[in-house]
């Protein structure tokens, strides 16, 4: 039997159009607009102004508080401007345009391909190296890894959980990553289990990969201290509690982060990014990111500079297809529909997933008919349908005590309604507002 | 860009499951104890089901166009399926005008009266039942003989009508057992009965087809079926002589059909397992109560219909396990 998290979660087709497409180096683009907001927390603050000549990895704005990031350029070139535009979420945020001119890396960076396997084990050192480059984490939520490697006073980390499981249909940015880069990952594992100054690391990679597991098995096999841990497919795995459930048995409480329960977790992708910023001096400045979709003509993986406008991936994957009604960046089930094709590629685009017309509409809803479906699938083991009700009569002391504030958003209720309900959508309001109640409650 | 893009918040994508698939393959489920009730009772039986569905979703489509003044929804299935479980509740035999009353106020007063598919409290189908089994107690226990039958009558008495008759007259339960059908005949459904609920053996295939369709989950039906085999047992082995064995139970009368297709009704049951649990239990506990002590020989009909009545209570009490909590 596969370990995975026992409550709720569905299987969506898996759809992996890209799974077998080689990573590629995307073509520089002509120019790119650099968020300086990528990651959760304070933004930061842009220390180049039009006209500065700029190179490939050069500090360009620098983290905004402990929970920030700093960031650099991915490109060498001018600045344009320090302007606001649209990111994927559609509102206008501030960030820098750089137009690209040649390609001029700091000389401080390593670009050579070489595995680098040996560093010091000095926990502060590679943490400093981590937070100097800029690393946050890349499933998706961005959240600043030198944070996470500094567990809050009294809290101590017993483990360190790397996360393959790539459960969102479609994307294929880690699969492919584990694949080509698993070397580099493992050293990127053993940097932070250093930097936790834990002994122990299970990477859970979901069994539809099984030839990821089975290269980094191969990898690990020397090492004890590291364990592949294939994981039945099931969607949400990639959360990180459902992952720690499914990979350790524990539940963090409600309300807790992972370390309560002596766990930190970290993507793949984070775990390479570790990699480069701590042997090779090299900031995060490009990542993995697919480009996916049923009518994309050539579904595949790039290597793509931060800043990248979603256009160039799309010309490069053979062109926008004829019906495409929507363009996700990210994963069907989680990921935020984009406007335009001039959003940028910033460190949390793991894909960009086209989806034709015909599925892109939703259906009209209906009367609920009280199945249940919901509350069986929900990972988290609330009542979508409850929630959803609540949250339309705004109820919030209900919603609150029935734990809307437990809900990852991950869709699985709305997904699986047979009448349709947008079920999420109401109860992202009521996690709104009650999270808002909450707040004002602690002043 | 020229093209008009679709902005909506995640997840983009859906099941291909949907209400109408729900309600079609439980009214593809209940095709086989159809045809036997057709091969049992003949052209009666298809009268009845024809009129219980048409009138029942001349009704939906009547109360709903010019009543209620909102776009008639009789092609998702549920009025039919209102209407099937109804012609599967009456004896074949039963009066035209009277089933098409038990129509009107099945979808009139059990469903559309609280807002229509999704609001009712109680399962519209036994809300039609019941009314009919109330108001034409004499129409609605006239049990026509099979067309296959030996015998030179018209009308005959169910299993549970035999039973029930014999413990009130003061006979053991041993000496009624070779007035009452075999057990084979009961599995396979030869017997007298409502229109529907006879083969215990094709309902059940119709449960094996909506489990592998996701359409239910197994716990209503095993738990109600579970708990009236645990509790007949029980007053069984106390005293055989009154009691009789509870395979019995379960394979007559509506046991399985209402277990399977009237107490699992989404609307009128509990959202989590747990919640069903207690329902379930419900049901045959009162089942069984009814039907060794109570005036009607069978009443899973008046079980279902009571705990539908505690099932908002159940899941405002009753929360499922949560991640990461204690309860």
């Amino acid at each position: 039997m596969l370990k995975t998290f026992k409550l709720g979660g569905v299987h969506p087709a898996e759809n992996k159009l890209s799974a077998d497409k080689a990573i590629e180096k995307l073509a520089l683009p002509k120019s790119v607009f650099i968020p300086i907001a990528q990651h959760i927390g304070a933004p930061a603050q842009a220390l180049v102004k039009k006209g500065d000549q700029v190179k490939v990895g050069q500090l360009i704005a620098q983290a905004g508080g402990f929970v920030s990031a700093n960031i650099h350029s991915s490109v060498s070139g001018t600045v344009k401007k320090v302007d606001m535009a649209p990111d994927a979420s559609g509102y206008p945020k501030q960030g820098i345009f750089i137009d690209v001119e040649g390609d001029e890396w700091m000389e401080s960076i390593h670009t050579g391909d070489d595995l680098v396997t040996d560093f010091q084990a000095d926990s502060k050192a590679i943490i400093d190296k981590i937070n100097v480059a800029g690393v946050v984490g890349l499933g998706g939520a961005t959240f600043p890894t030198h944070v996470k490697l500094m567990p809050p006073q009294g809290m101590k980390a017993e483990m360190l959980i790397i996360n393959g499981v790539e459960c969102e249909p479609y994307l294929t940015s880690d699969h492919r990553l584990m694949l080509e880069k698993g070397s580099e990952i493992m050293v990127g594992i053993r940097l932070l289990m250093c930097a936790l100054q834990v002994n122990k690391a299970y990477v859970g990679i979901e069994n539809n990969k099984k030839d990821a597991i089975a290269h980094l098995r191969n990898l690990v096999s020397a090492d004890s201290s590291i364990e592949v841990v294939p994981l039945k497919v099931k969607y949400p795995q990639g959360g990180e509690k459902q992952l720690i459930k499914a990979v350790t048995g524990r539940e963090v409480p409600s309300g807790a982060l992972p370390i309560a329960v002596g766990a930190v977790v970290s993507n793949v992708g984070t775990a390479f990014a570790v990699y480069e910023a701590v042997q090779k001096n090299k900031p995060l400045i490009e990542r993995v990111v697919t480009i996916t979709g049923k009518s994309v003509k050539k579904p595949s993986n790039f290597l793509v500079r931060v800043g990248t406008p979603v256009q160039d991936l799309v010309d490069a994957a053979g062109g926008l297809p004829e019906d495409t009604g929507k363009i996700i960046s990210g994963g069907p089930m989680m990921g935020k529909a984009i406007a335009s094709l001039e959003v940028p590629v910033t460190k949390g685009t793991s894909g960009i997933t086209i989806m034709p017309a015909p599925e892109a509409k939703r259906e009209v809803m209906k009367s609920c008919i009280r199945c249940g479906r919901c509350v069986t699938v929900c990972p988290m083991g609330l009542e979508p349908y409850y929630l959803m009700t609540v949250s339309d009569k705004q109820i919030w002391d209900k919603a609150e005590t029935n734990r809307v504030m437990d809900c990852i958003e991950c869709g699985s209720c709305s997904y699986t309604c047979p009448a349709d309900r947008p079920l999420l959508d109401y109860i992202r309001l009521g996690k709104g507002k009650v999270g808002q109640i909450i707040r004002s409650r602690k002043k | 860009m020229s093209k008009l893009l679709t902005i909506s918040p995640s997840p983009h994508v859906h099941t291909s499951d949907s209400v109408n698939k729900i309600m079609y393959r439980v009214l593809l489920a209940l095709l086989p104890a159809l045809v036997w009730s057709v091969f049992m009772f003949g052209l009666d039986a298809v009268r009845v089901t024809l009129l219980a569905v048409v009138s029942c979703m001349a009704f939906e489509y009547l109360i709903q166009r010019f009543i209620m003044k909102e776009v008639p929804k009789i092609t998702d299935g549920s009025a039919a399926l209102t209407g099937i479980l109804l012609a599967f509740n009456v004896p074949a035999s039963i009066p035209s005008w009277i089933i098409i009353t038990g129509a009107l106020v099945a979808i009139g007063v059990g469903k559309l009266s609280f807002g229509g598919l999704g609001n009712n409290p109680f399962n519209p189908a036994l809300v039609g039942r019941v009314f009919l089994l109330i108001s034409f107690p004499v129409q609605m226990t006239s049990w026509p003989v099979s067309q296959h039958a030996a015998v030179d009558a018209l009308t005959t008495a169910t299993p549970l009508g035999i039973l029930k008759e014999g413990v009130k007259s003061g006979q053991p339960v041993s000496a009624l057992m070779d007035s009452l059908p075999s057990g084979m005949d009961l599995l396979y459904g030869n017997m007298s009965g409502s229109m529907g609920e006879i083969s215990a053996l094709l309902l059940l295939l119709g449960f094996g087809y909506m489990l592998w369709k996701k359409v239910i989950t197994f716990h209503i039906p095993v738990f109600v079926l579970g708990t009236i085999f645990v509790f007949q047992g029980i007053l069984w082995m106390v005293n055989p002589e009154n009691f009789i064995e509870p395979v019995f139970h379960l394979l007559t009368g509506g046991a399985m059909l209402g277990a399977i297709y009237m107490a699992t009704d989404m609307v009128t049951s509990p959202m989590t397992h747990r919640g069903q649990f207690i329902y379930a239990a419900g049901i045959g506990v009162i089942t069984v109560l009814i039907r060794n002590f109570g005036a009607y020989p069978e009443g899973i009909s008046f079980a279902i219909l009571i705990m539908n009545g505690f099932t908002p209570l159940i899941n405002s009490y009753v929360k499922p396990k949560r991640f990461g909590g204690t309860n």
